[in-house]
């Protein structure tokens, strides 16, 4: 089709075609119709016979395109740049892989995209408007971009200045689409032709399931989605075959040498931050530490992902001080972990080694293969002994190999000694951490250690998945339930951007359905204000989801800075809860759930009132349905 | 020059961190109020029994006198409340509401625990 033939002229006689779809009413000089009604005067314009149509748009064969790299679903907040690949999702592909969910905001479409790929292992698509969208979008994204999680992102834009009907289409146009989000991408494309588009769309999707993991970005231009395929294109347009990449594993002479290592020491330590890619991730993990008998324990701060069984007597036994060697996987900030941190002026922090002088550190991460300027995700410079680039996950059976070969039986009775010592000291732990909960069991607010011990006894026996974080109540699941597969916890969201929780984990669930699973959002209250509509797209898309609010009524991590700042500056404490508190009025977030059509209880703050309450919301999630338990709760 | 001395050792004094010893006593009631109002409760909870913020307090075995030393001059993450923020007689009473509450229920009376245990 020529240049001329998609001119305004065109674009005028769909326009009037058009006039009955949600695309014209954005566009519709309503203000100048008025005005003419007002005046008793009408158009002397003569009414046009022509009809603008089109037998195949090129949004048809994106969506082919995109069908054939086996979305479930696309996640979208409504938009008139991708209106063109809307319809022909809908009807075309008759909603069908993917299916169409709608979204109340970006930020909750990218956050549940985020919480899917943690169950599914494979991206969720989302569609964004490039300027508006991209913009509420884009915390999403830098959390799944620190979280290396893959999601899949297409962006419309109109490029051609033609074809943009008002103010609205001109504002919501730009030049570069992706180059707000470029910093924390893993790559993009604005394709200028549907064989463009194809090519694209496919090397988009092998780049984000390419370890490290990472959203990618695909712009979808409006002009090729709305206007007919060229007849001359129609025969020859082809859809690439998906080329997958085999994880990048370590070099075999750096596994050799780290094999050495490990067998050799008195006191190794395994490390994980994002260790577990898949369920053979934990296979492998516990294959590797009961090989050594080495403790396995979770990275510096926040616990990222499900890399180890829980009540395993070699889960979290290690002290980083007693350690010989470290080996650390996939760990993202691995200095937080061998150093403490002492302010010493408001200038800057003092640092001070915790390792012993001489212990070795290795670490395996494919994040060393994808640097960025701009954010400082990556942490602080590690000085370890040996950093080998490449995939954890993808390095371990030839690490256990290695190691399997140079152990001698007199390093066999000196492995089998140590893993005697650990498990006595992981069930003396594990007493200590009983004994620990039970100190304010019957407080009001509900402690963290009671709302997680009423969760468990409620779960225990259904096949469940916590799709939600567990630092904010003290790990007191990951340090009490049985966690032993994949699926059962996601860790946190990577770039700590605050209202990922209530959407990531409706993603999960939603990846969690076909399967049956009883998920479990232990949903902050912070957190949930950012978007709480995500609630209705987990009722309209009956998500099965139990959302059990911890409602300390508060930004605590904030109230708790704004303390020390006050108290660095000998100033009132009391006052912190200035500008942190959820209080005067206290919010409802049962009638919150029930204006979103979700099943609604509480707010309960009787510590004995909250298991038949929890019985009574999983009985509702069993039969499809999402279910919210407001609880009153202590701050940790 | 006795002036300065004496100034000197009082900065001397301060910067040792050895607090005057408390008053005796101290009233638990107003303590629970203090408690609350300083933001105690945001790490150590309303029951005193702590967290990944704050380490347990309640029956932990210190007198007044060293109560008052950790506060003034903590380790780890928790801030340095001075005298500027609450005097050695607001502490005693925060450290008489401390005492006061009550020791946790043995695990073996709590079903949940010795079911998980």
């Amino acid at each position: 089709m020529g240049r001329s033939d998609r001119g305004s002229v065109g674009r005028r006689r769909f326009l009037k075609n058009a006039a009955a779809g949600a695309a014209a009413i954005v566009a519709a000089p309503s203000t100048s119709a008025t005005a003419q009604q007002v005046q008793g005067q009408e158009s002397t314009a003569p009414a046009r016979t022509d009809v603008y149509s089109t037998d195949k748009p090129g949004a048809d064969f994106m969506v082919d395109v995109l069908k054939s790299l086996g979305f479930e679903y696309v996640a979208a907040n409504p938009g008139s740049t991708f209106r063109g690949i809307h319809e022909s999702f809908i009807n075309y592909g008759n909603n069908k892989s993917p299916e169409l969910l709608t979204c109340c905001h970006e930020e909750s479409s990218v956050a549940m995209a985020h919480g899917y790929a943690k169950i599914e292992g494979r991206p969720m698509m989302v569609m964004a408007h490039g300027t508006v969208g991209l913009q509420h979008a884009s915390m999403a994204i830098y959390n799944a971009y620190a979280d290396r999680v893959p999601v899949y992102v297409l962006l419309g834009n109109i490029a051609d200045v033609a074809y943009r009907r008002s103010d609205v289409e001109w504002t919501h146009a730009v030049q570069d689409a992706a180059a707000m989000v470029r910093d924390y991408t893993k790559w993009d494309d604005a394709p200028v032709t549907l064989g463009h588009f194809s090519e694209s769309a496919v090397r988009a999707y092998k780049v984000a399931m390419t370890p490290p993991h990472g959203p990618v970005v695909v712009v979808a231009d409006a002009v090729m989605q709305e206007e007919s395929i060229p007849p001359a294109d129609r025969g020859r347009l082809r859809i690439p075959r998906l080329s997958t990449t085999t994880p990048p594993a370590a070099d075999a002479a750096a596994v050799n040498e780290v094999a050495r290592l490990l067998v050799a020491a008195e006191n190794p330590l395994i490390m994980t931050g994002r260790a577990a890619r898949t369920p053979n991730g934990i296979a492998l993990l516990v294959e590797l530490a009961q090989l050594l008998q080495a403790p396995v324990n979770d990275g510096p701060q926040f616990t990222l992902r499900m890399n180890f069984p829980s009540r395993h007597p070699l889960k979290n036994a290690g002290v980083v001080a007693n350690a010989d060697f470290i080996l650390a996987l996939e760990v993202p900030d691995l200095f937080q972990a061998t150093h403490a941190m002492t302010p010493i002026n408001r200038f800057g922090m003092e640092s001070r080694l915790t390792i012993k002088p001489g212990t070795k550190v290795v670490t395996i991460s494919a994040s060393d293969l994808l640097t960025r300027n701009n954010y400082q995700d990556g942490g602080r410079y590690n000085e370890a002994d040996l950093a080998i680039p490449g995939d954890a996950e993808a390095t371990l059976p030839s690490l256990i190999e290695a190691c399997r070969k140079l152990i001698t039986p007199d390093r066999r009775r000196a492995i089998d000694a140590r893993g005697v010592k650990l498990a006595e000291t992981s069930q003396r732990t594990r007493e200590l951490t009983l004994e620990q909960a039970s100190w304010g069991w019957d407080a009001s607010p509900i402690s963290t250690a009671r709302l997680s011990a009423e969760i468990w006894n409620q779960v225990k026996n259904d096949d469940w998945s916590l799709v939600s974080d567990t630092s904010f109540i003290s790990n007191w699941p990951l340090k009490m339930w049985d966690f032993t597969k994949h699926y059962q916890f996601i860790g946190w969201s990577g770039g700590y951007g605050i209202g990922y929780g209530a959407p990531a984990a409706v993603g999960a669930a939603l990846a969690n359905r076909k399967h049956g699973r009883l998920s479990i959002n232990i949903q902050c209250d912070g957190d949930m204000n950012y978007a709480p509509a995500v609630l209705w797209t987990a009722a309209h898309h009956r998500i099965p989801l139990l959302t059990i609010m911890h409602n300390n009524r508060a930004y605590h991590q904030e109230r708790m800075y704004i303390t020390d700042m006050a108290a660095r500056a000998n100033r009132d404490v009391s006052r912190a809860g200035i500008g942190n508190d959820l209080a005067d009025p206290f919010i409802d977030y049962a009638t919150l759930a029930k204006a979103y059509g979700v099943h609604g209880q509480g707010p309960i703050d009787n510590p004995n009132d909250l298991g038949p309450a929890l019985k009574k919301a999983i009985e509702v999630v069993k039969r499809g349905e999402p279910a919210l338990v407001d609880v009153l709760t202590q701050p940790r | 020059m006795t002036a300065l001395l004496i100034v000197a050792l009082v900065a001397l004094l301060q910067a040792s961190g050895q607090p005057a010893p408390p008053p005796a006593g101290g009233n638990a009631d107003n303590g629970k109020r203090l408690y609350i109002k300083h933001t105690c409760y945001f790490c150590h909870g309303t029951a005193g029994q702590g967290g990944v913020a704050g380490a347990r307090i309640a029956a932990v075995a210190r007198n007044a006198q060293s109560f008052i030393r950790y506060v003034r001059q903590p380790g780890g993450q928790m801030p340095a409340y001075s005298s500027k923020i609450l005097s050695d007689e607001e502490l005693t009473d925060i450290f008489a509401y401390v005492r006061s509450l009550p020791p946790a229920k043995s695990v073996a009376d709590i079903p949940l625990l010795t079911q998980i245990k």
